[in-house]
């Protein structure tokens, strides 16, 4: 029993001082930074304040863009990709799949920085809104929008949404869709009460994952938000490396933290009852 | 990558394939012709396990990390001087100072050279974060030749700490051709106002505290380079208003000042003469009220990993003729009366790269208070995340 035991920590070991030394430890400097004060020339002295949380208001805008853009954009992710993965899983000829799945995977063999310079051409003046000029519907103003933004978001999230919902409809028992259709539903029906409640897992831990990232996110709206459209990732971004206040950055950090553990107990705690307290809706 | 006219044609590409694939060119044709071979050293030189043995055993290294501006650098020069000693150059972009500043207090930047400004190098012999140059070890620099105004912010308490690269201007450029009927702007007020009206959406600011706020001030006539709360908090105000009429907020304004998407935005002297050069449509203007005159100096932080490849780098381009293709490619004037010899006198009375003397003397240095003021610092993240 007790070498068992002993085993059982010698595996988990590494691990846990993983967790220990890049998770725990630096939440906790962290922690105790966004109680210290900036230095003259910038950077961290110990002190004990509460003005970093205080001030916190003077980021509220950063922190309404990202609470209102990460959650459309995963949905938006969500809308796009649950088709593509049902005509993945249950449509595509065993032939095609494996290629269209590649397709799906190829745009990550390329670093996100260099396609968002793509979509910086795509969605400039000389890119598509010329295109939607010279056919006569209007010359508007796609880049550096909250619009961008989110088709940014939408190109670059959507395979981590793609593959939980395929590997949930794929695992799909089909039989039960016969026994569906012999016993006189419609196709409509069947989709409604047996496919999709069967990959809420899969929908689940898709939105999780893209809603999680995104709510760090600063890569895309820095690129296609051209310094205008700021996430609570650009502020924190700008404090660190900018204005060199790190106190205050911790403290923001600190906030995104507590926002994020409560969203996210929150949902799913929400999915949790929607699926009528079954126990395979989790994170993976 | 200034010249558009520069880059090959998938049609022009092809033809040159098949005339070497039937043999009528020959491969070091085609190589040069379609920048391949270009393509091909530069990608042997980044992986130094093809390198020639001869330079392998060189004492600099294989390698020296850089940290500059945009278009700033000629590759062409980084290349003859990795021909020449080996050492591959691998160049960071900055938007601003602060951002350097950011770096090295981070610790591990990993630089061997940086380029600061003036006004930031007292702040960086404060904090520790630089170290003293050794002038034997860089034979190309000569002091008396240089413009006192544009090198003695390198030298902190006696000692040489930077030696300087150019200097330069601080104004903005506008593409005359989208003025319609409006006046060539000449003012800073004019470029904050012109901004809110006429070309809203079409307007860019650098992403840097000093230029962006210093411009906001002159819209007052303030100094640029003030830290009193309440101009600081008319600026602010300023900027609030006008950030819903801006195109972006980015250092790096050319590519968009080309694509068109943008009209007018703040502007470093040899941008202007960069966007000029190939768009006569586009001015530099300095506003009338003032604004920045700056100097930028060559710098090795302290614990540069390559060091004597640093000073190989700084004494390579400070050789007057190496130099003086760097100005012809990035336009800025240099201090050094060594290389204003040698460049054609059609550079030299070039209205942007050496602006009259009246239009000179409105403008200010940057002061060091400047980079390290919490008050600015935070005014312009609040801007940028309002």
């Amino acid at each position: 029993m007790q070498r068992q035991g002993l085993r059982t920590w010698l595996f988990l070991a590494p691990a846990g001082a993983w967790f220990l030394c890049m998770l725990v430890l630096p939440l906790i400097v962290v922690f105790v930074f966004a109680f210290g004060e900036r230095g003259a020339a910038g950077g961290y002295v110990p002190a004990f304040t509460f003005e970093n949380f205080a001030n916190l208001g003077a980021r509220w805008t950063a922190f309404q863009n990202t609470m209102v853009l990460a959650p459309v954009g995963t949905l938006a992710c969500l809308l796009i990709a649950y088709p593509l993965a049902y005509f993945l899983a249950l449509r595509a000829s065993s032939r095609w799949r494996t290629l269209l799945l590649i397709l799906v995977i190829v745009p990550f063999w390329t670093s996100i920085l260099i396609r968002s310079y793509a979509w910086i051409y795509l969605l400039g003046g000389q890119g598509i809104p010329s295109l939607l000029n010279a056919l006569g519907l209007g010359n508007p103003r796609l880049i550096n929008t909250p619009f961008a933004v989110l088709i940014g978001i939408v190109y670059g999230y959507l395979p981590l949404m793609v593959f939980p919902i395929y590997v949930a409809l794929e695992r799909l028992d089909k039989r039960l869709l016969e026994a569906s259709s012999d016993l006189g539903s419609p196709p409509w029906r069947s989709f409604l009460q047996v496919t999709l409640p069967l990959s809420m897992p899969g929908v689940a831990t898709g939105c999780m994952l893209v809603f999680i990232l995104l709510m760090g996110e600063f890569l895309i709206p820095a690129m296609l938000g051209g310094g205008k459209v700021f996430f609570i990732g650009n502020a924190l971004v700008d404090l660190f490396l900018q204005s060199r206040n790190w106190p205050f950055g911790a403290a923001v950090a600190v906030a995104l933290v507590v926002v994020m553990l409560v969203t996210v107990a929150a949902y799913l705690r929400f999915t949790r009852r929607w699926a009528g307290g079954r126990d395979d809706v989790s994170l993976m | 990558m200034t010249d558009r006219k520069d880059f090959l044609t998938r049609e022009k590409f092809m033809a040159e394939l098949y005339r070497y694939k039937k043999g009528s060119v020959t491969r070091r044709h085609f190589l040069g012709v379609t920048g391949l071979g270009l393509a091909t050293s530069v990608f042997s030189s980044a992986v130094s396990g093809l390198r020639s043995a001869a330079y392998a055993q060189g004492s600099i290294g294989d390698r020296v990390v850089v940290a500059s501006w945009p278009n700033y650098h000629d590759p062409a020069n980084f290349d003859a001087f990795t021909a020449e000693t080996g050492a591959a150059v691998d160049l960071n972009v900055f938007g601003s100072n602060e951002e350097m500043l950011a770096k090295l207090q981070a610790g591990g930047s990993g630089w061997d050279v940086f380029v600061p400004t003036n006004y930031t190098i007292t702040t960086y012999v404060e904090q520790d974060l630089i170290e003293p140059i050794d002038l034997s070890k860089l034979p190309n620099y000569d002091p008396a030749s240089f413009d006192a105004r544009f090198a003695d912010a390198g030298t902190v308490n006696g000692t040489v700490y930077a030696v300087p690269r150019n200097w330069g201007t601080t104004g903005f450029v506008v593409n005359t051709s989208m003025l319609g009927d409006l006046p060539k702007p000449t003012t800073w007020k004019e470029f904050w106002d012109m901004t809110k009206a006429e070309f809203t959406g079409r307007t860019m600011v650098h992403d840097y505290q000093l230029t962006t706020i210093g411009n906001a001030l002159k819209y007052y006539g303030y100094s640029f380079n003030s830290i009193d709360p309440a101009e600081l908090a008319d600026a602010e105000k300023l900027l609030l208003e006008v950030k819903p009429h801006l195109f972006a907020i980015n250092s790096d304004y050319q590519p968009s000042m080309r694509s068109t998407d943008a009209w007018m935005s703040i502007a470093w002297t040899g941008d202007g003469l960069q966007l000029k050069r190939d768009m006569p449509e586009i001015d530099y203007v300095l506003g009338k009220e003032g604004g920045e005159l700056w100097s930028d100096f060559f710098a090795i932080p302290k614990g540069a990993p390559h060091r004597d490849a640093a000073y190989a780098l700084l004494n390579f381009l400070l050789n007057p003729e190496v130099n003086a293709k760097e100005v012809a490619f990035h336009g800025y004037p240099v201090a050094d009366a060594r290389v204003n010899a040698i460049l054609p006198p059609e550079m030299l009375n070039d209205p942007i790269r050496y602006p009259a003397a009246e239009l000179l003397s409105a403008l200010e240095f940057g002061a060091a208070v400047t980079l390290t003021d919490p008050n600015r610092a935070e005014l312009m993240a609040r801007f940028k995340s309002a």
